[in-house]
């Protein structure tokens, strides 16, 4: 089966190893990511601004792109995957919005929204089925008390993502389950770590992400699993809790599981 | 030709200020028929009712056109007032200007068109009324009461006190509701269970009560004093005439693992089971998804055990039918499910728990026997949090309901000071968006929970309940009130969850053809001025079926439906809306289109001789409407193929004449 696939700019740089783990997964369980040929950074936080419009554009020139292949687009990178999100539900249901973006983009045939944008993990849950990635995993993580991270972006608004319900989640567990592994559950998992924070006042990306690390330290998880670069980053580096869990991208276990990590 | 009188309303300002009155009535004096046309400020009051008292007499008026409000407000206050002038009550219509016009438009110029293109359609209509004269129909001196709750047994009780029959129809196996639950009751702290159950007792050795436990209502056909409902008694397993509730049986039981719904899940029960001691009727039940015997017939102890001979494997389901005037709903309410709220982390600990929960856990006859302990560990806990509105105002991605629950800030008083009462050594603390109590006594009741009791209000909302390994629950809010954040270690957490209407309550009102509103509580006749009436004749409401509802604003209510009731039943005979069907025998074919929609069984048909063209004579099979059970629905007019089939009072000549008006600008 074949997706479109956004990759996204810290994906090329700092998170390599998400992209690769996820990319060599997919192909073992027989999907087929195509990379967009020309896409542009979807502008992270930038492009959360409601009256912003240019920031969005980019993301509107992805979509369209999978538009023209007819295909879904798929995700990676929690930031990456919040923005084409909203900016997509916008070209669908705020006419405004979806008017001034069209007019920039002069296409010949408007964009509405119409490209299906899908997370990796929804990828897993809904088209390849955790059932199916149980029976395909090759080295089952067993007795690994892993914490799935989710952070603030994978969930919220959960009208526009509309991937689990965001106060109580369970397709992060439900992977962890599918590896192997034993899924801890926290309370903070869907709190945020305060990485946006980080420039502004560090202090509060500090306590922030301690608060995180504590709780999952405090409930026996030997380590975190995360979507988010930002996250990944954040927790690593400004978190001040005694205890330093290890903190992973999914796609690393997966791949482990898969038996595909050289 | 009618002569016909208008009577433009200004009902204040509630449409003058939206509707130019004069220039209505003006207009209209000009229309064909119209012989007296005028406005007036209040037309349904007693001076307004003159004017068209009057003006039938003066101007010899055959029919009248009121431009007022919905006929669903004044339309009988406006007939009376045209019988006491002499005319036939049907030669009255109704223009809808207010709900249909005023309130609903700005522009007082098209507003004005509008109403006079209501108004000129009514006079069409009215030009082709012809006078009808009302029937009589009997009324089955019995009520039915759904739901066994406070509201139903209350009902139950002032109904049978007036010297009629009354059904209870429960669901659960006993009757009593979520009173039986609740430890004591504000603002007095009378214990829920000492006012409650001589209640219950009351009922059952009432000889005009009849109780229909672990029952439910299958289907309602008929009309207001005539209703036809059919009761699915559920097979308990157990003889209930031979039961003599000893409870030998349910100790017995070896399957002891079912989670207790009395207890809200927090210890078990047996297979077969009493809810609770003093359970009406008390007899056991077996639980058919858990009972090894009835699952695959191995087992059968209780059969063994029961000294009566009550036990009885091959018990069915078994339908009753039963005849009633009138249908009383007190269905009640149910606290949300609370996993859309894991910010307070209920899935996540034992320690949070919703306030029913906690109302177990404090109640003598609860899992902990009253001492109030922890459920993860059974400790006594020292800090206590008590969170409020958890779903209650609050629509925040259609997660939450959007009304107060009026019940949570009372009864979250009273949990935190029964605390400090009986356990001076806690810290308990209550988050809140406001205070909420109104009502006699309540204010007081809330103080004394604040300035007696030492209880720690914190204006605010809690974000996140983190539960750490060591058993406290990090509770993490907002005080607005000292604009800072607030961390509390806490023992336990209890969240006051919204209430909504029982899950039966929308099927119910389909069966019924009761309107609810969007949050399915039934809906009453008038806001102000009927509250325990549905708008559907002979339905009342009583209790939390209708909106959020506390115990003594319950019981008045029930008191309400029961007078209502007692009021219809009083009646020998009602009369009858004579706006029913009727059938030109020419032009029916005798399809039987109209017999299948109608949904009170009003239509039948004869073999009829007829003449036909050259002096034969055929025999043709034509419906007949019965007109004592017609109810004037207008079904069959739509169905009937040959437009053979009419409505007295709104035929078809008569909405095409108003379609005509309308239409011609």
């Amino acid at each position: 089966m074949n997706f479109s696939y956004y990759p996204g700019c810290t994906l090329k740089n700092k998170a390599q190893d998400l992209d690769r783990w996820a990319r060599l997964s997919a192909e073992a369980l027989g999907i087929h990511l195509e990379e967009l040929e020309t896409w542009q950074c979807c502008g992270g936080a930038y492009s959360m601004g409601k009256d912003e419009i240019a920031s969005k554009l980019a993301s509107v020139r992805a979509l369209q792109a999978a538009k023209e292949k007819g295909q879904d687009l798929v995700t990676l990178c929690s930031a990456c995957h919040n923005v084409l999100k909203q900016a997509n539900d916008a070209m669908a249901n705020d006419p405004d919005f979806s008017l001034r973006a069209n007019n920039y983009m002069a296409l010949d045939t408007p964009y509405k929204g119409e490209t299906k944008v899908i997370h990796y993990l929804e990828l897993l849950r809904d088209v390849v089925g955790f059932d199916n990635l149980k029976k395909a995993v090759k080295n089952p993580l067993k007795g690994k008390k892993i914490a799935a991270y989710y952070g603030c972006l994978l969930l919220r608004p959960g009208k526009v993502m509309q991937m689990d319900n965001p106060e109580n989640p369970r397709i992060m567990e439900d992977f962890i389950r599918a590896i192997g592994a034993e899924p801890v559950l926290w309370a903070n998992r869907n709190e945020c770590c305060g990485g946006y924070a980080v420039l502004e006042d560090k202090a509060i990306a500090v306590k922030k992400s301690t608060a995180v690390m504590d709780n999952a330290a405090d409930q026996q998880a030997e380590m975190l699993i995360t979507a988010c670069p930002l996250c990944l980053y954040n927790l690593t580096k400004n978190s001040a809790s005694e205890t330093r869990l290890p903190v992973k991208y999914f796609t690393e276990l997966l791949a482990e599981a898969l038996g595909v990590k050289e | 030709m009618q002569r016909i009188g208008v009577f433009v309303c200004w009902c204040g300002s509630n449409i003058a200020a939206t509707v130019d009155v004069a220039a209505v009535s003006e207009a209209l004096g000009h229309e064909p028929g119209v012989v007296f046309s005028t406005n007036y400020q209040y037309m349904c009051s007693e001076a307004g009712q003159n004017i068209i008292k009057n003006a039938i007499r003066d101007y010899q008026l055959t029919g009248i056109v009121v431009c007022s409000c919905s006929p669903r407000m004044h339309e009988a206050t406006f007939r009376k007032t045209a019988a006491s002038a002499g005319l036939n009550s049907y030669m009255v219509e109704i223009a809808n200007i207010r709900e249909q016009c005023s309130w609903i438009h700005k522009d007082k110029a098209q507003a004005t068109e509008k109403a006079i293109i209501l108004g000129r359609a009514a006079i069409a209509k009215v030009h082709l009324n012809a006078p009808l004269t009302a029937g009589e129909s009997p009324v089955t001196k019995r009520a039915l009461v759904i739901g066994g709750g406070i509201a139903g047994i209350q009902t139950a009780l002032d109904i049978a006190d007036a010297g009629f029959e009354v059904d209870i129809v429960e669901k659960q196996p006993t009757i009593g509701g979520k009173m039986t639950q609740i430890d004591k009751t504000f603002p007095t702290l009378d214990c829920a269970a000492c006012i409650l159950t001589p209640k219950m007792v009351d009922c059952a050795q009432n000889d005009k009560i009849n109780i229909f436990a672990y029952s439910e209502v299958k289907e309602v056909k008929g009309f207001v004093g005539n209703f036809h409902v059919k009761i699915n008694k559920k097979a308990r397993y157990v003889d209930a005439t031979k039961c003599t509730g000893c409870g030998e049986c349910t100790e017995k039981c070896p399957m002891k693992k079912i989670p207790n719904e009395f207890n809200l899940g927090l210890d078990n029960r047996h297979a077969i089971y009493i809810p609770f001691a003093q359970a009406v009727p008390k007899v056991a039940t077996i639980d058919p998804n858990a009972c090894n015997m009835l699952k695959n017939g191995k087992c059968g102890l209780c059969a063994k055990v029961c000294s009566a001979g009550a036990i009885d494997y091959k018990q069915k389901d078994e339908i009753v039918e039963r005849e009633y005037g009138a249908i009383v709903v007190a269905t009640g309410y149910n606290p949300i499910k609370l996993d859309d709220y894991d910010e307070y982390a209920y899935s996540l600990s034992k320690d949070v728990v919703s306030s029913l929960e906690f109302e177990r856990i404090t109640n003598a006859a609860g899992p902990t026997g009253g001492t109030l302990l922890r459920p993860s560990d059974g400790k006594h806990p020292h800090t206590l949090v008590f969170v409020q509105c958890v779903g209650s105002r609050c629509s925040a991605e259609g997660k939450g309901k959007s009304y107060c629950s009026k019940i949570c800030c009372m009864y979250t008083a009273k949990h935190a000071m029964l605390c400090r009462e009986k356990y001076p050594d806690t810290e308990v603390y209550v988050f809140y968006i406001d205070v909420r109590s109104p009502g006699k006594n309540y204010d007081e009741f809330y103080r004394r929970a604040v300035e007696e009791y030492g209880v720690h209000y914190i204006k605010g909302q809690v974000g996140k309940v983190v539960p750490r390994s060591d058993g406290k629950l990090l509770v993490q809010g907002s005080d607005l009130l000292a604009n800072e954040q607030v961390h509390i270690e806490a023992d336990m957490v209890v969240l006051a969850a919204a209430i909504e209407p029982d899950k039966s309550a929308r099927p119910l009102a389909t069966m019924l053809t009761a309107s609810m509103d969007t949050n399915d509580f039934f809906t009453e006749a008038h806001a102000k001025l009927r509250p325990v009436e549905s708008p559907t004749a002979g339905i009342f409401l009583s209790g939390a079926c209708q909106g959020p509802k506390d115990i003594p604003d319950t019981v008045a209510q029930a008191g309400a439906a029961a007078s209502k009731v007692i009021g219809l039943l009083a009646k020998d005979k009602l009369t009858c809306n004579p706006c029913t069907a009727h059938s030109d025998e020419m032009m029916c074919n005798g399809c039987s289109s109209c017999e299948k929609v109608c949904p009170y069984g009003a239509i039948s048909y004869v073999d009829k001789e007829f003449r036909m063209p050259n002096r034969t004579t055929a025999i043709r099979r034509v419906a007949v409407v019965n007109e004592a059970v017609c109810q004037g629905c207008g079904a069959c007019t739509v169905a009937c193929p040959s437009g053979a089939m009419d409505l007295k009072g709104f035929s078809n000549s008569q909405i095409m004449a108003e379609v005509d008006a309308i239409c011609k600008m």
